[in-house]
């Protein structure tokens, strides 16, 4: 019935112009030559959806099976009900690493977007300089290694003797200097600097190069009426690079979320859980204590979070569109 | 537009703190990777005689031709293969618009924020169960998979605003799909191709996850999992760690370098469309 709708779309001149006799007869040709290049069409996307179910859907399928079960990956699995899904909440590692996520969106999320707003925003009236254009490249550089590098990086520069208590020393702030990434009140922190670090580049650029797309002319009429440079920020340029700051959210909250690269190398999840994330406790239930029902229990509570946290931010965002 | 003294100087300053900021890291890891192996050297401080042998002394102990040659495998396993597979599902979902196209795209769409730690489990026995476990296929075959949402999304949202006009024209000259395919459109698709080929590049190179699950010997990882693997043997020794650190580092560093201008709109758009 779709398809008979589309007739009087544009680019389908061949049966709207000729209004004769045979008008039925060519529309039924017309519709099973459709109905042809219909099965051709979807022949080509079978080789995507192929490895699309197979090594997605088929295990996404999988863990929520096995979240009913108790097993060891190698002998018999037990029916145990939700019995894996109570013990989230009881258990409070699981349940800290479920908060240790959300906090981590602070650093990985929202420390980037602001800071890279208002770099962006004050920047942004020589976009097109030469420094410009270098940082261009040089910010980008943490995005391209991998977040790995990134953990060893600055595994060392937190240390006790790492650069970061260096200058602190440096600066008399030596009694508050420690080794970050093993001290449980100061390791979440450290792990989020590291995401910060990260993000900050990406959110920077992508805001800026919205930011150039304004038209000068809102400026203008803004500074006729008198508005300062904050009144500036919050009237023209916040509302117009919204959907570029939905994206700088949405991207920066899933890799918090889904932190495991640095986390893995930086702290393996100590000391004593303060860093510990779902992505890397599904890892360790999954194959080390061999708890495959609980950890895909985690899993399945832990993709139900992603989306529960980034859709609201999609509809946020695009609602403007 | 005017620019006021004041905020120029504040403006350029912060984009050098910035600057600095990211850079720093760097700096540090090759200043450290230059000290006496076995040492715990402090801060920025260059030493007294660089130990440049601590590079080839990490070269050879991370065996980095294998684990170039390793990755470069993984690459040309998936990169190509996920390039085209996806261009297919893209133009037909995009351009031709089977019955049921809607749903398919959607199902396809399900999979984007689907953080790979969530099927790893299941994905390691099924690896178990297909004897493809410590093999670069049980990296290559799953990312095949697990990039199509991106991927697909991508390719249908170029194909989408190719006019049918000309996929009209083609037909009166009597091309077939496939040749309105090869002929007319991939041709056409060069630049959505190639960004989305440096993406999945990146993310292959850097994939870290699979390789640490799915494959215990380094020289069968990814560039990113075989920098795990050289952290646990030689994290204690922080020069040698770092030294192989850089060398790991260095060829994404080149090619980024090399195709910086590539790179930076690939990631842009990478995030806009994601």
């Amino acid at each position: 019935m779709n398809e008979m709708r589309t007739t009087g779309a544009p680019g389908r001149r061949e049966v709207v112009a000729p209004a004769s006799t045979s008008l039925e007869a060519r529309r039924r040709a017309l519709k099973a030559r459709r109905l042809r290049r219909g099965w051709a069409a979807l022949g080509l996307v079978v080789p995507a959806a192929f490895f699309y179910v197979l090594f997605v859907l088929r295990p996404l399928v999988l863990t929520v099976q096995y979240s009913f079960y108790d097993w060891n990956g190698v002998g018999a699995s037990t029916f145990v009900g939700a019995d894996n899904y109570t013990r989230l909440v009881e258990k409070p590692e699981l349940l800290g690493s479920i908060v240790n996520a959300l906090e981590l969106i602070i650093y990985f999320s929202f420390i980037p977007v602001v800071l890279g707003l208002l770099t962006a925003a004050t920047i942004r009236k020589f976009a097109a300089s030469r420094l410009a254009l270098v940082s261009r490249t040089v910010l980008f550089l943490p995005q391209v290694i991998p977040l790995v590098a990134a953990g060893i990086m600055w595994t060392w520069l937190l240390a006790t003797d790492g650069l970061v208590n260096e200058i602190m020393r440096a600066v008399g702030l030596g009694p508050v200097t420690r080794a970050w990434l093993g001290d449980t009140s100061t390791a979440l922190g450290a792990v989020g600097v590291i995401g910060a670090w990260v993000a900050l580049g990406l959110c920077l650029l992508l805001l800026l190069s919205a930011m150039t797309k304004i038209d000068p002319a809102l400026y203008e009429a803004a500074r006729i009426d008198g508005a300062g440079a904050i009144r500036e920020f919050f009237a023209i340029t916040l509302p117009s690079v919204r959907q570029e700051v939905g994206v700088c959210v949405t991207v920066t909250v899933i890799a918090a979320l889904a932190a495991f690269d640095i986390v893995f190398i930086s702290t393996q999840g100590g000391p004593a859980n303060s860093t510990l994330v779902p992505g890397l406790e599904i890892y360790y239930l999954g194959f080390f204590s061999r708890e495959v029902g609980q950890a895909s229990a985690l899993a399945v509570v832990f993709m139900v979070l992603v989306l529960a946290v980034v859709l609201p931010i999609q509809r946020l965002t695009k609602e403007e569109d | 537009m005017i620019v006021s003294r004041r905020e120029r100087w504040l403006g350029h300053g912060l984009l050098i703190l910035l600057m600095a900021v990211t850079v720093i890291p760097f700096i540090s890891l090759f200043v450290t990777a230059l000290h006496k192996p076995g040492t715990y050297p402090s801060g920025l401080a260059w030493p007294e005689t660089p130990y440049w042998s601590n590079f080839v002394d990490a070269f050879a102990a991370a065996d980095m031709w294998a684990l170039l040659w390793s990755s470069l495998l993984i690459e040309l396993g998936v990169v190509p293969a996920a390039l085209l597979i996806a261009t297919l599902a893209g133009f037909s979902l995009g351009h031709l618009r089977p019955p049921g196209h809607r749903w398919i795209f959607l199902t396809f769409i399900l999979g984007l924020t689907l953080p790979f730690q969530a099927i790893i489990v299941p994905l390691y026995y099924q690896m178990r169960d297909m004897q493809l476990l410590n093999t670069r296929w049980a990296i290559i075959l799953p990312l095949l998979g697990l990039y199509m949402p991106f991927a697909v999304m991508w390719m249908r949202a170029h194909f989408v605003t190719m006019p049918q006009d000309l996929s009209e024209a083609a037909r009166i000259d009597g091309a077939n799909t496939w040749n309105l395919f090869t002929r007319v459109h991939v041709p056409l698709s060069r630049p959505a191709l190639s960004s989305l080929g440096i993406l999945m590049f990146l993310w292959t190179w850097n994939q870290f996850l699979l390789a640490v699950v799915l494959v215990d010997d380094p020289k069968n990882r990814t560039m990113a999992g075989a920098l795990g693997a050289f952290q646990g043997q030689w994290g204690t020794d922080i020069p040698l760690l770092c030294a192989g650190s850089l060398l790991i580092l260095t060829p994404t560093l080149l090619v980024f370098l090399a195709f910086q201008r590539q790179f930076v709109s690939a990631l842009m758009q990478g995030a806009l469309k994601g």
